[in-house]
């Protein structure tokens, strides 16, 4: 039996991405429809009982967080659709945003019926510049359609979306400085509390949701939230969208039902497909730069939010990256450090300081040239910016160091004695061969 | 002696002028769209950057300080303030690329053009850069020009992709 669910991906490379007419042919807007006769209370309860946990990474429940949004007496609230994607080895929102757009603006508009809300932002990273273009086709068809803009399928509801562009800073996908983005500022993270679904954009209540936890909302409320749950686990209800890169044959995006294992993910012949040139699998990098490395023992762990924490795992953002046995532990957490240092906005110490430390310590480990007392500080930095930084980068710069070191103390002595295992650091001269 | 503008010189900078109010008008001179309308500045710019005059202009015309406009300028990553070749080569340093062999790619781009990392060329057509992960790490090792990303790169990949830019004329192809 296939281990791949298509799901909110059904459409996707099937339909026209900005054809109303396509999309309503495949199924599309029957959720809205039934959205609107359906108070914002009973949509709510839906979105609970699937237990949809935010796919952005933080995976915060959803539910709640709507819950926590209705509460709130103040007007206008506003929708903002996080499209920054800039967590290397994640592009599972481009899949919905290039091809099946419309499932974006129709989850957006149940939350906008659901909010009494008005305006709908999408903030779309400017890399994707091109796909900027084809979703605001979709928008324009929409609207022409009668599906946004005012009297929204023959009701007095009334819907805008707008796209807003990043360009190019990783650190705009925290939500906090995403709304600073959008505001045209530079995109530094706010201080919390208050907390954005009080003072957002433009210090009105605002909702900041993920692409693909927004597209799964029309698919809830046609569906049920009880009928969800069930294509997941008990705890992860529903299905994923995994991005599969590095050293894997089939790279790629692959919507799976909670539950499968991380082997079938990265073997199965319709998933991952293994290993390429024979190589074996050395590690991988779940959920992006800031998520936490897995090693083969791990393989057979249950990919689903709950088995993955247990085994200090994590669904992140959904990306896979598979490591092959040439690829060495230091030169490549050198290159996660590298990222974040560029990547660190600036504004606390922890993180725009304690970044280049560590980088500094990994390049003297390629050189040979650290000591036991760099490890002593390398431990140090990795507690400091994870308990100190102001915001989740900085936090979360070091989780894939802090597992390495764990899984691959080996592979850390030996580069302290001139040696590298797969080959990558120091001259043959150096590592004595 | 007193610096004297040419008729020419002058017509040329009066174009400039007036295809950047053109992009601030198009978005209406709303604040929120300093992102869009900096990019947009840069791109008709032909060199890839935005000089500070229209930093100047585009924080006259938005009613905000130069300071935040500067902010802007230098916090995100896709900005330039210096002039760069028409087409700016980018190269994912990312690690799901780097796996994949971008460095390799760097070399290939360095030997086709004649040029080291973060150099242009002379005639000003290309300038080589890395970049963070554009989202493309399914076809690693990855290379971006303008709108356009190129994957799966090969030596007779890069080889086309530079032939194909030489003798384009505008910012986008
Ligand atoms: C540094 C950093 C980068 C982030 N990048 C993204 C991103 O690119 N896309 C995204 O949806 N969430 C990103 N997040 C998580 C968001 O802050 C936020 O939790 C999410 O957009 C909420 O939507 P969700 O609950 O639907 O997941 C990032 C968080 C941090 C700290
Ligand atoms: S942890 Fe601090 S320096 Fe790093 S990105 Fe967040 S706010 Fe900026
Ligand atoms: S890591 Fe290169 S495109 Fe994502």
């Amino acid at each position: 039996m296939s281990k791949i669910n298509k799901l909110i991906s059904s459409n996707c490379g099937v339909i026209r991405p900005d054809s109303v007419e396509d999309y309503v042919k495949a199924g599309g807007y029957e959720g809205l429809k039934k959205a609107f006769t359906m108070t914002p209370e009973e949509i709510i309860s839906e979105v609970k009982k699937a237990k949809l946990l935010g796919r952005g990474g933080a995976a915060y429940p959803a539910g709640s967080k709507w819950e926590q949004l209705l509460a709130i007496p103040e007007f206008p609230k506003y929708i903002v659709i996080n499209a920054d994607e800039g967590e290397p080895g994640t592009f599972k929102d481009k899949l919905l945003l290039s091809q099946d757009p419309l499932r974006v603006i129709e989850g957006m508009t149940i939350s906008g019926h659901v909010f009494s809300s008005h305006d709908g932002y999408i903030y779309i990273r400017g890399e994707y510049r091109a796909i900027q273009k084809v979703f605001q086709s979709a928008i324009d068809n929409a609207v022409k359609a009668g599906y946004l803009g005012t009297n929204i399928m023959g009701t007095d509801f009334e819907f805008n979306i707008h796209i807003m562009t990043g360009a190019g800073a990783y650190v705009c996908g925290e939500n906090s400085a995403l709304l600073n983005s959008i505001e045209g500022k530079a995109g530094r993270p706010r201080i919390k509390p208050p907390h954005l679904a009080e003072v957002g954009l433009f210090l009105m209540p605002t909702l900041v949701n993920n692409v693909e936890s927004i597209a799964n909302i029309p698919t809830i409320v046609l569906d049920g939230g009880d009928k969800y749950l069930s294509y997941g686990t008990k705890d992860s209800g529903g299905t994923k969208l995994i991005c599969l890169s590095g050293n894997a044959v089939n790279r790629g995006v692959y919507e799976i039902p909670f539950g499968v294992s991380l082997r079938d993910a990265i073997y199965d012949p319709e998933m991952g497909g293994g290993v390429p040139n024979g190589k074996k699998l050395k590690f991988f990098h779940l959920g992006g730069q800031s998520g936490p490395i897995g090693a083969e023992a791990q393989l057979d762990t249950m990919y689903c939010y709950k088995a993955l924490r247990n085994a200090g795992l994590s669904v992140g953002s959904g990306a896979i990256v598979v490591m092959d046995e040439d690829v060495c532990v230091i030169d490549y957490l050198k290159g996660v450090t590298e990222f974040f240092i560029h990547e660190s906005c600036g504004k606390c110490t922890p993180c725009r300081e304690g970044n280049k430390q560590i980088y500094a310590i990994l390049c003297k480990l390629s050189e040979g040239e650290a000591t036991k007392e760099d490890m002593a500080v390398l431990k140090r930095m990795i507690d400091t910016m994870t308990n100190t930084s102001f915001c989740g980068l900085g936090q979360s710069a070091a989780v894939a160091l802090n597992t390495c070191w764990k899984l691959f103390k080996a592979e850390f002595e030996d580069h302290l004695h001139k040696k590298c295992p797969a080959q990558v650091c120091f001259t043959e001269q150096e590592r004595g061969e | 002696m007193c610096s004297k503008v040419t008729k020419d010189q002058a017509l040329e900078i009066i174009g400039k002028y007036e295809k950047v109010l053109a992009i601030i008008n198009k978005y209406g001179k709303a604040k929120e769209q300093l992102l869009s309308i900096l990019l947009d500045i840069q791109c008709a710019s032909g060199e890839n950057y935005v000089a500070e005059e229209w930093a100047e202009v585009v924080a006259c015309q938005l009613d905000l300080p130069i300071s935040k406009v500067h902010d802007v300028l230098t916090f995100y990553a896709m900005f330039n303030i210096k002039p760069h070749g028409k087409y700016v080569i980018e190269i994912c340093k990312s690690t799901p690329c780097h796996v994949t062999k971008a460095d390799a790619v760097v070399k290939m781009f360095e030997e086709v053009l004649g040029i080291k990392l973060g150099e242009t060329t002379p005639d000003n057509l290309f300038t080589l850069m890395h970049t963070s992960c554009v989202g493309a790490c399914d076809i690693g090792p990855v290379a971006k020009i303008g709108d356009e990303v190129y994957g799966n790169l090969t030596a007779a990949k890069v080889a086309e992709v530079v032939t194909s830019y030489r003798g384009v004329s505008s910012c986008q192809k």
